[in-house]
């Protein structure tokens, strides 16, 4: 694994290393333009995403927001434009990132402890034998206590010991935050994470991902549909739709006029009483068709 | 020889490792369970018990086939078996996504497409299946020395094999997204763990014979897996297990003149069957003081 | 060619055998219960072997066998839909009875394992007499029947089967019956290819029809389609090549087509994008 800082001085010339506001800049994607199967999914896309920022990335589906997280991973080569994260090319600081991609429940007949996977979160990208009971000497005790630490950050120590295949989605979700964050990344990338859970859940979730961002000074995307659950919590907002992206404060994006624009159709935002943000006259999205199955699958789905 | 079993266990065990033939098969058995146990409980995580079975069966026409071409039926096994291991492995890959339902079409069609060919060979070289019973469920009796050391090369391989890339293996296996993002190099670990399965396999078929091989590499990780979730006393107790049943196996198949794989397949259903039902009673046990206390 | 009493035998029995399991393939693969098949096909075997330990018609033991593990991994699992290891497990031990079995044959009998045990591993179809190829042809004909029957519920059932529950679907029964169809399909295609090849006639011409194409009604008549040509062309090449026994010709066949599916549909869909 290349060093990072290395990595960053050999490209090209250096965007600001630290934007207006002082704080360093996470990520940052320049004129960017993504196509799969020869169909251009967004174009012209900018955004900037400082350390310490809880950033929602939201739109209809198929949007392409996936698709977006994928190009910051570097796992989705870009058509146009660059993608840098953390001061790298896109994939190159990985390590330094947390992820926990879409819709990922364990099968029921998973047999693997929650704690075991969070530690896979820690080490299991490295080769070789963890060494057992005293041959690993502290190092191997700072990793437990450390698995120890992150579980009972997201609050999962009641059930961290049981297989994983057992857990509600809910209980599922935060062990996998756990693992996401149990190497103290300096970003996170939550993919839908607040899908299949309850309200209770999902603001429950929501404030334990930006306690984790101020205090731990970590960027944060989130991934979602709809930003009423993240309203208090949010920073700003980037959102995805009509092949393109449009970043701002939740009060520049989420008006009629912006997202009209965006759509490219007549877009109605409505604040209710209570604050809630109801965005009205959306287009039907692109239909993916997809299985649903017991196990997951990936974006796109070909039948040959 | 007619060797009766008495109660006293030590003398009718020291009686038996007075033959050489028998202090072989020992060997052999502990080798090939503690390697084919260890293999079969990364095979069962990865839910992949369908390919082990089918690897075990490209055993078949490698001997057919090395006898037919007249090389031999050591060279046979470990070609077959590698090649089917790399088939099926293109074969999931295709889409470069794990469809398990293609997978499991393509992993059917090698299985039949193999015996089909072993048939053939079998057809061109005699045209009668004379030792069927031999290569179905093996012989202990005549493993020489000079088999055990190529077994033993061949685990310690497999050993090393998990050693070194048993971790990100596991990540890779239960977590394929996450690990991938986390640099594990996924495809190539696919690819190396079913050769590695299709190599553990082909040395081992031919002391057990092609049915055989199947149950040490499913049962004991399966019984292990019920009773525990940890991974390291999980893989330990895997390892307990298979030997168990083997050195059972082997002892009772010396004493009573029936086959070993009988044996050691009855041992196994026992222990997995007693497993589950254990893990169903705690389970209901759990449910009810829940009950109580709620 | 067709002149042949054995060949036209062969032919009627292995057309209904094949559209059969052209079928019953198209759901296993599409349930992803093919291991289940293999296990049900290998079952056979050791079924028959059983039948003719006891010294009974070796169809008996086959029939009883596969319909007994059927039901067995119906009820073990969620929705009739038993788990790789429980499959495995059960497998391994059907395995382990199978050699039981071989020994007390071999004890009670003088030779003539080995011509048994072939013509139940890989099939006799050229051996099959008018009688015995018309109860095969009739045995098939129920089982086609049977499975477009229920194919309609049992595609809702395989493809979503919550909310198929919810609409009263019964998951559950169609799953058993579904596991029992394998059972029966695999006992009655064992005299035609054998216990050990079948496995390839109910997943090559189904996996080839799922990669050629996503509409359920069409990709089933292909699947049939499929292992009927399978059947017919490994007869033929069997017939003209003496020394080509007509089970391998027919798998061989059937594997081809796969393989060229495959090949067909992988650079398309690279090239025309997955359309």
């Amino acid at each position: 694994m290349s060093d990072p800082a290395l990595t960053a001085r050999e490209a090209g010339p250096a965007e600001p290393a630290t934007s207006a506001g002082g704080a360093k800049v996470a990520l940052s994607i320049e004129g960017a333009a993504v196509s799969l199967g020869g169909r251009t999914i967004w174009e012209q896309v900018d955004i900037r995403v400082r350390e310490g920022e809880f950033v929602a990335i939201l739109g209809p589906n198929g949007a392409g927001k996936s698709t977006l997280l994928k190009v910051i991973l570097g796992l989705q080569p870009l058509a146009a434009g660059r993608a840098r994260a953390l001061g790298a090319d896109a994939g190159s600081a990985n390590e330094q990132i947390g992820y926990l991609p879409q819709r990922r429940t364990f099968d029921a007949a998973t047999r693997i402890r929650g704690v075991d996977i969070v530690r896979l979160g820690l080490d299991g990208a490295r080769w070789g034998l963890p060494l057992p009971g005293r041959l690993g000497g502290s190092a191997r005790r700072a990793a437990g206590a450390r698995v120890r630490e992150v579980i009972d950050l997201v609050g999962a120590g009641d059930y961290a010991r049981r297989p994983i295949g057992e857990l509600s989605g809910g209980e599922q979700q935060r062990l996998l935050i756990a693992q996401a964050l149990v190497r103290r990344p300096r970003m996170l990338i939550l993919d839908e994470p607040l899908d299949s859970l309850d309200l209770a859940n999902q603001s429950a979730v929501a404030a334990l991902v930006q306690r984790v961002c101020r205090d731990e000074g970590v960027a944060v995307l989130l991934v979602g549909h709809d930003v009423n659950p993240l309203l208090e919590y949010l920073d700003r907002v980037i959102y995805v739709a009509g092949g393109r992206a449009v970043e701002g404060t939740v009060g520049e994006v989420i008006n009629s006029e912006t997202l009209s624009r965006l759509y490219g159709t007549p877009i109605e935002v409505l604040t209710a009483r209570d604050g809630r943000l109801v965005v009205v006259g959306q287009p039907e999205a692109p239909f993916h068709h997809g299985h649903r199955h017991d196990h997951d699958h990936g974006d796109s789905h070909s039948h040959g | 020889m007619n060797p009766t079993l008495t109660w006293d266990i030590s003398s009718d065990v020291s009686q038996m490792l007075r033959f050489p033939f028998m202090v072989n098969a020992l060997e052999a058995g502990t080798i090939v369970a503690v390697m084919a146990s260890v293999v079969g409980w990364f095979m069962v995580l990865r839910r992949e018990s369908f390919v082990g079975h089918t690897l075990s069966l490209m055993s078949f026409p490698g001997a057919s086939g090395a006898l037919l071409v007249g090389a031999s039926q050591v060279l046979g096994y470990f070609v077959f078996c590698a090649a089917g291991a790399l088939v099926i492995a293109g074969g999931s890959q295709g889409g470069g996504r794990r469809d398990h339902a293609q997978e499991s079409a393509v992993v059917g069609t090698v299985q039949a497409f193999a015996l089909a060919l072993g048939f053939l060979f079998l057809s061109l070289y005699s045209g009668v299946l004379e030792s069927l019973e031999t290569l179905l469920f093996g012989s202990f009796l005549g493993i020489t020395t000079g088999q055990v050391r190529t077994l033993l090369i061949v685990a310690l391989a497999t050993l090393a094999f998990f050693a070194c890339a048993g971790r990100p293996l596991l990540f890779a296996s239960v977590d394929e997204q996450v690990a991938r993002a986390n640099n594990v190099p996924t495809r190539i670990l696919s690819t190396a763990f079913l050769l590695v399965l299709g190599l553990a396999v082909a040395a081992t078929a031919q002391i057990t014979g092609v049915l055989l091989v199947f149950a040490l590499l499913v049962a004991p990780a399966a019984t292990a897996q019920q009773l525990t979730p940890r991974i390291g006393s999980g893989l330990a107790l895997t390892v307990a297990i298979a030997l168990a049943i083997t050195w059972v196996g082997l002892g009772l198949s010396y004493f009573t003149n029936y086959s070993v794989g009988f044996f050691v397949t009855s041992a196994a259903i026992v222990l997995y069957a007693s497993a589950r039902a254990f893990r169903a009673l705690k389970g209901r046990q759990g449910r009810a003081r829940e009950l109580e206390r709620s | 060619m067709l002149a042949q009493e054995f060949i036209r035998n062969a032919l009627l029995a292995g057309s209904f055998v094949a559209i059969a399991c052209g079928l019953v393939g198209y759901f296993m693969v599409l349930r992803s219960q093919v291991f289940a098949g293999d296990a049900l096909s290998h079952v056979s075997f050791t079924g028959a072997l059983a039948a003719a330990a006891a010294g009974l018609d070796l169809r008996f033991g086959l029939f009883a066998a596969t319909a007994a593990i059927a039901l067995l991994l119906a009820l073990l699992g969620r929705r009739a839909h038993a788990d790789d290891v429980t499959i495995g497990t059960i497998f391994a031990w059907v395995l382990g009875m199978g050699a039981l079995f071989l020994d007390l044959f071999n004890s009670g009998s003088a030779g003539g394992s080995g011509i048994t045990g072939s013509r139940a591993l890989f099939g006799s179809i050229f051996g099959l007499s008018a009688g015995a190829a018309q109860l095969a042809a009739v045995v098939g004909v129920v089982i086609v029947l049977a499975t477009l029957l229920i194919a309609r519920p049992l595609l809702f059932a395989s493809i979503d089967p919550i909310v198929a529950a919810a609409r009263g679907v019964p998951v559950r029964a169609l799953g058993t019956v579904f596991l029992l169809l394998i059972g029966l399909d695999a006992a009655e295609a064992t005299q035609a290819v054998g216990a050990l090849l079948l496995l390839g006639l109910l997943a090559a011409p189904a996996g080839a029809a799922h990669r050629l194409t996503a509409s359920p009604y069409l990709g089933l008549a292909l699947s049939g389609l499929l292992a009927l040509l399978s059947m017919w062309v490994g007869i033929a090449l069997s017939y003209q090549i003496p020394s080509l026994p007509p089970g391998s010709a027919i798998i061989a066949v059937a594997s081809g087509l796969y393989l060229l599916a495959f090949i067909g549909t992988s650079r398309a869909s690279r090239r025309l994008f997955g359309s």
